[in-house]
Parts: C-alpha cells; structure tokens; sequence
C-alpha cells in the first residue's frame, strides 16, 4: 500500500494526506502484536503480587505450587539471589526479597504449560506478612517520625562475587530533588501591583493503553538474551537487562512487534520483564508473560500526582513579575520517571511567557502508593494546568482581557530565556492569535462572563491556554541522536533500518515520507524496519516528542547520501557534471531539460553486475544541536521548541456538575506539516486524552490501594463525549526541523485541562483547583462543598 | 481443570467442531484454541469492545461469552470480515481516513461498523458516534474513524 507519485509534474509527498503504512495489515487483523505470538515451546508465567500495603515478608512457602503438574518453575528472591535493583534510581529488586512497599509488589512468579495453570499455583502460594504502618500521602511522608521506605542502602552482588551499593539509603523519604531559580523573586515581587496565590491538586491517571504490558523472553543456545518487547527504548534496554544478567549488552537482542499504545509508558524497566528472563534461565524455555487489564491498572505506572503550590505576579500594564513555585510529588514505593518530570515542568515556569524572577523548589517523595512514569506531556500537563490558571486570575486582576495579558508576556523568535532555551522558530504569538479568532474567544469570554448570575442553570464558557514543550529532542542521555541506515536494491527499493520505533504514532510512514522526498520515489517504494535491536542503528527512543525532528533528520542524511551516490555513477556513465542531474520520478534526468537518462533501478542493477561491484547501501547518524543543560538546569536542551494555543468551550449543568466539551480549537506551532492525515490524528487523540485528564479519569488510591483497576471504574472518554475539534497548524518552518518540522507527539494532550478549568470559571465564577472536573467535584464546588487543596508539608 | 464440551458452529463460513472447557470464553477459544488472533484481549469485562466479534448476525464481546454458547452458531471475526467485500471497503476507508494508529482497537471497531452497515441505520456522525460508545480507542481521539465510517455507510447507502 502506497501513494504513488508523479514527480515529473514536480509533485511531492510533503503536507500531503498520506495513510499509514501499517493501516492496512492492521485493520485485517493481522498484525501480531506480542499478545499474539507464541513460540514453539513456550511457557506462560504470571506473578504473584503481594496485595498487602507495607509489611514485612516473614515467610514465604511454594511447596504446594512446585508440585502442581503442569508447573515448571516457581520463583522466589531467594531462588534469584544474584537480581540486580533496576529503574531510573535502581531502588527497585524485581522480586522483594524482605519487604513490601506496594501492594503490586512482586513477591513470586510461577512459569506453567498454561496461564490457567500459573493462576492455579499462584494460589498455592503461602506468603505470611508482619505489617507496617502505611505512608499513604507525600505530605505524611515528610511528617516528622514517618516510616522510612527505603531508609537502608540496596546493595548488589555481582555472579562473580563483586559488591556494589547502588542506592543510598533515604532518611527523610525524599527520592529525589529539583531546584532552580532565575533572578531575584523578593524584588519581583516588590514590583508587582497584583499578586495571586494558589495551591492545585493535579491527579493520579494512568495511560490505559489498549494492548495490556507484555514480554516473552528466550535465551539462545550460546545464551545469548532474545527478547520481543513492548518497549520504547530498547537500546536503553538491552543495556539495563544485560547489567541484570552480568553479561555484554552486545549478546542482548531486542525485537519489538507492533505495540498496542505506549504513550510513555514503556519508558521504564519494570519488574514483569526481569522476571520473564529470570524464568526463562531457569527453566531453559520461552516465557510469555502478559498482564490481565487488571495487573495493567495495578502494576503499570501512573502519571505523576502533584501538589503544587503557585505564587505569581505582574505589574499594571500586564507585565509579568515573578513565579514562585513549590511542588511535592509522590513518588510512590519505587523512583521511575516520573520523579524527574520536574524537569519538564520548570521549563514551562520560566519560559512559556516571559517571567524575570523565577524560582522552583520541589521534591518527589516515597509512598506505599503506586509509582509514577513518563506519560504523554510529561509533568508539562501539571504545569500548564497551575501557570495558565494564574494567567487568567492575574488578567482579571488588573482588569485585563486574557488573551492582550497572554499576547503582552508571549515569547518571540529569537528569545533566549534565562533558563538558556533560544527559540529559534516561534509561533507562540500567531497560535494565541489563530485560536482566539477561528473560536470567537473575546466577544464568548465577555459574553459567557455577564451571564453569571441570569438564573439559567446551565452555563458556558470559553477558556484558553497555552503550552511550551520540547520538539527537537531533548538532551538528557550522553546522545540525544538517531542512526539510520539506508539500502536501495537493483529494483530501486528502498529498506529504511531506522533505530526509531512505532508504537502507533505513525513514525514509519512520515520517515518513509522524508525518504522519498529526497529519492522521489513513491512511498510503495520504500519499507521501513524499525523493530529488532541487532539490525537497527542506536536510537534513544520514542519520547520527548523526538522521533519525526531527530530519526527523520538522520533518515534524510542517509537518503541524501544515498543520492550523492546514485548521481556519482549517472555522472561517470552518462560524462555529465553532477550538477546538472537530478532524480525524478525513478529516474535520473537532466535537471533542466528534464530529459530522462535511466531508470534508478537500471542504473543500480549496473552497479551491481559491473566488475568493481558496489551497492547503494549508506548510513547517517544525526545528533541534535541541543546542550546538556548544567547543574543549575540551564542550557538550550532541545533543537526546536512547539507552541500551542487551545481554546475550550465547554457546558456546564450546575443542578448536576456535568461538564460537556463542545468545541476545541486548537493553533499548533508544528514547524511544518509532514503528514496532514497523521497530524491531525495525533492532535486530535491528544485532545481526547487531555479531555479525559481533565473531566472523567481518575485512578483512586486509597491508601497504596488502586480502587478502580478496570475500565469500568476508571472512565475513558468514549466516541460520543468527544468534542467538535477545529485544529490550526501554525508552520514556522524550523530551520533544523526535518523540512521544517518540529515534535508534536505530546504537545496535544498538554494544554486542554488547563483550558477547560479556565472555561468553567468563566461559564461559573467558580475556580476549581483540583483535578479531575467530575460532575461529583465539580457538583461539590459550585455549592461550595469543595475542601481546597492545601499546603501543609513540612518545610 | 473443568469438564470439555464437544461443540460445533459455523466459523468465517466454515464448518468448525473444537472441544473446550465448559468455563472457556469465545475469546479464549478463538485466540488460543482456533489461532484467530484478528479478534483482541484487552479488558476481559465487556467494557472496551475489543474483542468484538458477530454471532448470528449480532455483535458480542466474545470475552463475556462462553465458547460452549457458540454451539449451532454461525460466528464471525475480523479475519472473516477481512476476507469479504463489505471488509474490504471497510479497511480502504479506515486506511485512507486515518482512523488507525496502534491498531489494537481497530478490529473491534470494524466489526461494530460492519454491524452498523448492515442495519443500513443512519450515517449521520452523531448517531455513528454512538454505535462505537462500547469501542474504547485511546490514540485517534475517535474523529477519524467516525469520518471513515461515515464514508463507509454513505458509500454502502450509494452502493444499494
């Protein structure tokens, strides 16, 4: 499947409607996602989670489960006394060895003929507990006299004998610390005519992928580690599971099939994968491991819950003054990504609009409560959601219109902020613009604002918000690049062995894109193979909206090379100069004249079967222009930076709490529009998934317990629920983007729940502080039932 | 383990006989037993129309439904739905539309839009929106496989 092209009536694929590659295999069924692989010989395993909070393990007895038959192999820490910790503070044993801190914790896994039979022996297992008490708040946790979760060091031990602590021992439970600060916030503030202080409760969702988390894993017989994974960076990978095994990561191959969603959440090492190898090394067999929906509720990671306290000013005529920012994060029992958002959400502090005076001190800190990744927007979400709401109480403040206070204090190209970001393309100012307009935003706000108090029960609204986000990768591993490598066979088809994978996004189709754009060949000449560690070139993975800026650079480097290559021999066979040909179509033509010579095919074929054969066979690594940012965090740690302007128009039933979206409209700064068809796919989910944050999702924990792990109970927005959604690409052509274009995976999901909040306080006059926009909480602070959020955490 | 139950159904349009524990699930049967992987776990509950697949003409989620039920049935799943000219058009317009991104949801969702071509029901999104309230898809947004499946039905209603 593929759209044909006529180059010679200078056609190009570029900005064009272009289906995905994967579209058609997918929509027959056909595709095999790891849920539907099953090699010869394989087991199934599944692992017993502990179900109690925080407890001491005192005993734990498998006999009965070892002499179920059917049962291969039941594990214990003992039986694995050489695992290693792992995750982003490697705080985290695959199988507890003492101690449970969650109630997912993995305590057992059995390996059996069937999964009905691992199910039957997990049952079997006797596990007795001495309980601990519960650390079931970030605030609880910093409370003087607070258990400690991982107040002792995590020592390994390597097979031959080595030991290595990896994880220091955390004495008032913090994980991990963020601070950063720009200018002098005391003097910011003293120049400031409106101040406004509020604290926000940004919520615990998870990403609800549709194909649950799954691994099979196969030692050769050289024992070499194969391994088909969901993962979304498996280079990264390969590394952390030959640490786990002590072997070169050289004899680990990582195959990917197609993935059902990720969304980040496959951003991390988690214990299911570890446990699979380790049953796979013990019983010297395949071993499929899938989660049930409910394990993926329970066992898979969430996005980061915030408090969030907000201190903002600005001066009479709407400039903006200073932010000071304090925000505690729970961590949860294990440090993954998630701890690290704040990384993302400063940079939107100090650098969405213009600000002076910036200062953000956080913590992330453990909990029995279930731990945090990477998810879509990463902590930028949290963010907008606190900065956005200021943004409008500030307007009102001085008596200001929203958008003139957000158009005074929007960045422009060329900016170089004090946190070191330099924009070099920026179409902040134009998205502000475009969204306000094609909504009506300024005669609704006024229009919407006067009808408070005129008796109608149901209201609307209109609110606005923007976002600021990474679309040039973001410099955080030593590399930060992309490697490609491009083969074209005597049939002018072309294999592009990118090392970036598809996980749905629509990856594959925009490289293929880039590709023919330099070849001009048609896209049904090219295949793109992404999935399999041992052929694919180092990439650092799918996040960070990187994929189209940095695999798609590195994909045109190898295409032009490729060319480079191709003319070279046009030039020594036909004795014209290199310049004056050029390929069109498949062919190889006189650039001016547009006088065909060959058929590239032809040409390669040549090549082939002369007596100093050669292929056309070339290779490209594109690294990012972006900087380590210092030890203060700053630095230009991206290649190019999205904007976004949303505008939400919602309803709201005050005898019910119900709030319907209408209508978002959306203005993003995407550089340049590759792929119109796959854009506008991504924005659209993006919305959807930001409109669940905002109004339905909630992942309730009580305790360290997941209440609702089911669809059920957590609500994903569904088709009817959707809003009308108008969206504005707003192209700036960046000057580094791959033609022009810049990272828009993340950007989508990022402003709408900021945007929504903004909107009921303009159909209600009610502010709410607290995600998520419920018809229940909703409901509770119109009548003024709500409690607030509050900052009570120890300093 | 549960007693076996010998059953027999009509299958994709072919005669098929399996034995299967009394307390298997379609879903399981055909996933695990018959290696029709087209059709997809994802909840287990009923609640996200995955493994949506037709009996007798109806649409089911095949994990709420037990194998032994599928006894005199005529059934169909994705990989049967594929393989017929309704699918066909089906799958150009979801391709062509966009309405596919990981995929995983997408062969419920086409069953539940072959179910409503059938009907010859209305084309109007509003009311296409609501067939595909029991279809969870977390990537697309939903957007664009409702455009395809009102080019679809609007394609089926010429067609007629």
């Amino acid at each position: 499947m593929g759209v044909a092209l006529d180059i010679t009536r200078g056609e190009t694929l570029i900005g064009k409607r272009v289906p995905k590659m994967d579209a058609p295999e997918k929509a027959s069924g056909k595709t095999r996602y790891i849920h539907d692989i099953n090699l010869p010989g394989q087991l199934h395993a599944k692992i017993l989670h502990a179900g109690v909070v925080h407890a001491r393990i005192v005993s734990i007895d498998t006999s009965a489960a070892r002499a179920l038959p059917g049962v291969h192999a039941v594990i214990t820490a003992a039986d694995v006394p050489w695992q290693r910790p792992i995750g982003v503070a490697k705080d985290h044993l695959p199988l507890k060895t003492d101690r449970v801190r969650s109630p997912r914790d993995e305590i057992a896994a059995v390996a059996a003929d069937s999964a009905e039979i691992a199910e039957a022996a997990l049952n079997l297992i006797k596990v007795v507990y001495d309980p601990l008490p519960i650390v079931s708040s970030a605030e609880d946790a910093l409370q003087p006299g607070a258990p400690l979760l991982h107040g002792e060091e995590l020592a390994w031990t390597s097979p031959d004998g080595r030991r290595e602590v990896l994880h220091a021992p955390s004495l008032d439970n913090v994980a991990m610390t963020f601070n950063y600060a720009q200018g002098d916030v005391t003097y910011g503030e003293a120049e400031s005519d409106a101040v406004v202080e509020d604290v926000f409760w940004l919520h615990y969702v998870t990403h609800c992928c549709m194909g649950v988390s799954g691994v099979i894993a196969e030692f050769e017989a050289n024992e070499n580690l194969r391994l088909y994974s969901n993962t979304q960076v498996p280079f990264l990978h390969k590394r952390e599971f030959a640490e786990l095994l002590g072997i070169d990561p050289g004899r680990v191959r990582i195959i990917q099939p197609p993935i059902g969603g990720g969304f980040g959440s496959k951003l991390d090492i988690y214990p299911f994968e570890p446990i699979a190898i380790f049953l796979a090394k013990i019983t010297r067999r395949p071993i499929k491991l899938v989660f049930t929906r409910e394990e993926e509720f329970m066992a898979s990671p969430t996005r980061q819950p915030v408090l969030l306290r907000l201190r903002s000013g600005c001066k009479r005529d709407g400039t903006l003054t200073f932010r000071t920012i304090d925000t505690l994060h729970d961590n949860g029992a294990y440090t993954s990504w998630g701890a690290t958002t704040p990384f993302v959400m400063m940079q939107t502090f100090s650098s969405l609009y213009r600000v002076p005076h910036c200062q953000y001190r956080t913590r992330a800190v453990y909990t029995n409560n279930p731990y945090a990744g990477s998810f879509r927007g990463y902590g930028n979400l949290q963010a907008t959601f606190a900065v956005e709401a200021h943004m409008d109480k500030l307007a009102d403040a001085i008596g200001m219109d929203p958008l003139a206070f957000r158009f005074k204090n929007a960045q422009e190209p060329g900016e170089v902020t004090p946190q070191g970001m330099l924009f070099k393309s920026c179409g902040f100012k134009d998205c502000l613009e475009t969204a306000a307009l094609r909504s009506d935003y300024s005669r609704k706000h006024a229009e919407y604002r006067a009808k408070w108090h005129d008796g109608n029960p149901v209201k609307r609204g209109v609110g606005m918000a923007s976002m600021l986000h990474v679309a040039g990768g973001a410099k955080i591993y030593p590399s930060d690049g992309c490697g490609t490598i491009l083969k074209i066979d005597d049939f002018a088809h072309v294999t592009l062995i990118t090392g970036a994978s598809e996980i749905g996004q629509g990856s594959e189709t925009v490289l293929a894109q880039l590709v023919c754009e330099e070849l001009a060949l048609p896209l049904s000449a090219v295949t793109v193979v992404n999935n399999d560690t041992d052929i694919t070139p180092w990439d650092v993975g799918v996040h960070a909206s990187r994929t189209t800026f940095i695999a798609g650079n590195s994909a045109i480097g190898a295409a032009r090379k490729a060319k480079a290559k191709i003319l070279a021999a046009a030039s020594a066979k036909f004795e014209l100069p290199v310049d004056r040909l050029e390929l069109r179509a498949g062919h190889i033509v006189e650039k001016d004249s547009g006088n065909r010579f060959i058929e590239i095919g032809k040409l390669i074929r040549s090549l082939h079967f002369s007596d100093k054969a050669e292929l056309v066979m070339t290779t490209h690594y594109y690294e990012p222009p972006s900087q380590h940012q210092d030890r203060e965090f700053k630095g230009d740690v991206s290649a190019a930076y999205a904007w976004a302007t949303q505008v939400v128009e919602v309803e709201v039933d005050t005898m019910t709490g119900i709030v319907r979206l209408l209508r978002v409209t959306g203005a993003h700064d995407v550089g340049r529009v590759l792929n119109r068809l796959g854009i506008e796919g991504q924005i659209e989910g993006g919305i959807v998934m930001g409109q669940g944050y905002a109004t339905t999702e909630d992942l309730i924990v009580e305790n360290g317990v997941v209440r609702n792990p089911s669809f059920r109970d957590y609500k994903l927005v569904t088709a009817p629920e959707i809003p009308e959604i108008d969206i504005s690409f707003i192209e700036t052509m960046d000057g580094e983007g791959p033609q022009g274009a810049k990272g828009v995976g993340e950007a989508p999901a990022i402003c709408v729940a900021a945007a929504v909040a903004n909107a009921i306080y303009n159909a209600t006059g009610v502010r709410l502080y607290a995600l998520p926009f419920t018809p229940e909480n909703v409901y509770r602070a119109l009548k003024q039932q709500a409690r607030p959020p509050v900052w009570r955490v120890a300093p | 383990m549960s007693a076996t139950i010998d059953i027999r159904f009509r299958l994709n349009g072919v005669d098929t006989e399996v034995s299967v524990p009394a307390t298997m699930s379609a879903l399981e049967m055909l996933r695990d037993r018959l290696d029709l992987t087209g059709t997809k776990y994802a909840c287990g509950e009923g609640e996200c129309g995955a493994c949506t697949i037709s009996v007798d003409g109806v649409t089911v989620n095949s994990c709420l439904m037990f194998a032994a039920d599928c006894d005199g049935r005529e059934l169909m799943t994705i990989e049967g739905l594929a393989a017929s000219s309704v699918g066909e058009a089906l799958r150009a317009s979801f391709t062509r539309n966009g309405a596919v991104q990981c995929g995983f949801c997408t062969p419920g969702i086409m069953m539940q839009a072959h179910s409503v071509l059938q009907k010859h029901g209305s084309c109007e999104p509003a009311d296409l929106k609501r067939t595909i309230e029991g279809n969870l898809c977390r990537c697309t947004g939903y957007v664009k496989i409702i455009d395809s499946m009102a080019e679809a039905c609007v394609a089926a209603d010429e067609g007629a």
